[in-house]
């Protein structure tokens, strides 16, 4: 950490520093590109991964905090840039050093009205175009009367606007078309059974080769995060089961650890191992979920079953336990909420035995399949470059080649006691995002192995006071969904609920790439990249 | 400690006062010897062979396909035939959340079934907004859009409720007059018409 800090005060006089659960390097916007890239350019610091940009209304100022990794020496930091001008809020863009940054920055502009200068789109998001206000600044107008439900459809956007600084250092805005006038463009979504929920995409073809895909979310956008800053912490866990619901467990994790870390609380061995046990279930039966309909999509309609089937076991073992079959509440501040079931570990041993087996069973019926080789091999190949540089974690980076399990890198719980191999291929394509999956479900098996039969007595949850308050400050954590690096921000002023709390979700990454992934590919086959990046569009959306 | 879940008794299962009701409304007036047979004969098929259309907004899809598949399999009664296009279909199963920008999405979705159409709302997001009621761009219940037939509440109700509730419609249906005078689609134009689309462009 240290020498980071002196590398980087060696070149930026300007620069502050605050030590926190990360290094926080406060950087005034004019400097803030150039840091960025030597941040990103120096070897020896090479921070090439953005994990996360946090919008921020901090009343005085809005701003941003921005959290960088170096996959090549697994260090992090974080940058905090802002502004002190409320009415045209401007900050400079990093897209071009982080490919990522492109849709990050259009969620803070959607959310906090800040413009990125040197952005190329800075249309809204997740919001209609005729939204009125900024709903995530603290002083937005939130009476129903400004913004009714409108009954009306969305005139479609051919152009979008960008903002350029000029040799005299003044900002111009200028437009910029999405697509060319001749142009053939097909509307895929939000209704449409293959884009595994209301995702719409505005594609572009040239015959039947896809030039351009225009993406458009929120159609599931819920505002979850600014939810979240009316409630008290316990009130906001449930939101994370309803997220990425087929990581619910996971993510509900992640929030868990978060208040955790703030609170400085330790959590009993007994709750951590049944944790971990929840987690990889979830992992199991969402990659089980993925297979089934990737299939589908693909035409393998028995698939659905054969998968189904399996998951349904696993719905059994989380029910009995947990009361439900998704949607589980089940992880709470300093542990779980309720003990296991007394037949857990009896369905849970029965689950490994069955497991191994019906993975043969796939891998006979779909995976040596030549339609299955043929429509996905070779099918929107991703280059590990390119997966860190727009953020694609999960088992979709570990396709291309990029270690990135959270597990393996920043374990947390009692992950770095546990035997598992981290899958990482080298292909980039659906087919090796197929694969992954599929051998991740067995090496989940295998840490189900280790622990089935060491389950150690004791708590179930440690000793929380009544009324949870975090101390001031803001925190960071990360754990590993089914997608991939799920991440939760909380931003504190002493009280009893969240001044800020962020969900960055792997989702979100990955439909940031679809654009970059299907270029040049068949209409038909983006059916096949959609369903290999299994994303999840609620958890897109938040 | 045993938890045992208890099914649902026969008589509460059958114990339909508010089918009843809508029955006794539709025969108020009597019915056509002729008409009435062929109503029933018409009914009889139609609520057995409802068809869903594929959508699902959230978590409760995911249900929705559990719902599809082998252990709880909806083609024992007739609904697995799920189309991806509302033209085919008989009734949307609102599963999920609706949020301001799919608002007119759904309600495009629903003048394009093809008559007679029929709405569930499922889950709590659906019926009344459910946990996200106080967001700024959550809906308050489907029912704000469009008319809603059947709610089935549960976050996410689980897939027997979900067919409760579709067989609920069932019945609903079997109840119904197909020719002439079925109260419910007068109910219906009057939800339309207190709910215009405003500044349609085509
Ligand atoms: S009712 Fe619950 S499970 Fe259903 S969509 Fe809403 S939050 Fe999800």
């Amino acid at each position: 950490m240290a020498n980071i800090q002196e590398t980087i005060a060696k070149q930026f006089a300007e620069a502050a520093f605050t030590e926190g659960d990360q290094l926080l390097v406060n950087i005034p916007d004019a400097k803030w590109h150039d840091l960025a890239r030597f941040l990103k350019e120096t070897p020896e610091l090479s921070f090439d991964y953005l994990v996360a940009i946090v919008g921020m209304d901090w009343t005085d100022e809005f701003g941003c905090i921005y959290y960088l990794t170096s996959t090549k020496y697994n260090t992090h930091i974080s940058v905090r840039v802002a502004t002190a001008d409320r009415e045209n809020p401007m900050l400079h863009s990093v897209t071009d050093l982080w490919a990522v940054a492109g849709i990050y920055e259009r969620e803070v502009y959607d959310f906090f009205g800040i413009v990125f200068i040197g952005n190329p789109d800075m249309r809204r998001l997740f919001l209609r175009n005729d939204w009125v206000g900024f709903p995530f600044r603290k002083d937005y107008d939130t009476d129903p009367e400004v913004n009714p439900v409108r009954l009306d459809h969305e005139a479609v956007e051919d152009t979008t606007v960008t903002y350029v600084e000029d040799e005299t250092g003044k900002v111009v805005k200028k437009d910029v078309t999405i697509f060319e006038p001749d142009d053939f463009v097909v509307n895929i979504g939000p209704q449409h059974p293959a884009t595994h929920g209301v995702l719409r995409l505005r594609t572009a073809v040239d015959g039947e080769t896809i030039k351009k895909i225009d993406l458009y979310l929120g159609y599931i956008h819920r505002g979850i995060e600014k939810l979240c800053e009316g409630l008290g912490y316990p009130q906001t866990l449930h939101f994370t089961d309803r997220l990425d619901y087929l990581s619910a467990m996971n993510n509900r994790h992640c929030l868990c650890l978060c208040i955790e870390k703030a609170l400085g609380l330790e959590v009993p061995r007994r709750a951590q191992v049944i944790r971990v046990m929840m987690d990889e279930l979830m992992r199991i039966s969402s990659h089980l979920l993925f297979i089934g309909t990737f299939c589908m999509d693909l035409g393998a309609t028995t698939m659905l079953f054969y998968a189904l089937r399996e998951r349904e076991t696993i719905l059994d073992i989380l029910e009995k336990t947990c009361g439900a079959r998704m949607t589980f509440n089940y992880n709470c501040i300093g542990g779980v909420i309720a003990d296991l079931d007394e037949n857990f570990v009896a369905d849970v041993k029965k689950f490994i035995e069955i497991m191994p087996k019906a993975i043969k069973e796939y891998n006979k019926i779909f995976t040596g399949n030549v339609i299955a080789h043929n429509r996905m091999d070779g099918v929107g190949v991703l280059s590990k470059e390119d997966a860190v540089s727009y953020g694609v974690t999960g088992p979709s980076g570990r396709a291309s080649g990029w270690a990135c399990d959270t597990r393996k890198t920043n374990p947390y719980g009692i992950y770095s006691e546990l035997e598992f191999d981290e899958i990482v291929r080298t292909e980039g394509d659906s087919m090796a995002r197929y694969k992954v999956r599929i051998a991740e479900i067995e090496q989940s098996v295998r840490i189900l192995e280790q622990l089935v039969d060491n389950i150690p007595d004791g708590e179930i949850c440690a000793k929380v006071p009544k009324i949870v308050k975090l101390p001031e400050g803001h925190w960071f954590q990360q754990v590993e969904t089914a997608r991939g690096a799920f991440g939760v921000f909380i931003e504190s002023k002493g009280g009893t609920s969240p001044t800020r709390m962020k969900f960055n979700s792997p989702g979100f990454c990955l439909a940031g790439a679809i654009d970059h992934l299907t270029r040049g590919a068949k209409i038909a086959d983006l059916i096949t990249i959609g369903g290999s990046l299994d994303y999840v569009v609620p958890d897109i959306d938040r | 400690m045993e938890v045992t879940t208890k099914g649902m008794p026969y008589e509460a299962f059958k114990d339909n006062e508010y089918i009843e009701k809508l029955a006794d409304e539709l025969r108020a007036n009597g019915t056509n010897v002729v008409v009435g047979s062929l109503d029933k004969l018409i009914n009889w098929g139609r609520s057995n062979s409802i068809w869903p259309l594929t959508f699902a907004t959230s978590c409760c899809g995911i249900e929705f396909i559990a719902l599809g598949a082998a252990r709880y399999d909806m083609a024992r009664f007739g609904w697995e035939v799920a189309r991806a296009s509302p033209r085919q279909a008989d009734f949307i199963m609102v599963a999920g959340t609706i949020v301001h920008r799919m608002a007119p999405v759904v309600r495009r979705l629903y003048d394009q079934l093809a008559e007679p159409k029929y709405v569930i709302a499922t889950g709590g997001c659906a019926v009344s907004g459910g946990p996200f009621k106080n967001s700024y761009h959550v809906l308050k219940g489907v029912g704000e859009i469009i008319p809603v037939d059947v709610y089935v509440p549960g976050c996410p109700p689980r897939p027997e409720a979900m067919i409760y509730g579709i067989m609920q419609l069932s019945r609903k249906m079997r109840v119904e007059r197909f020719f002439g005078g079925v109260n419910r689609q007068e109910n219906r134009e009057e939800f339309l018409r207190n709910h215009p689309i405003d500044n349609t462009e085509e």
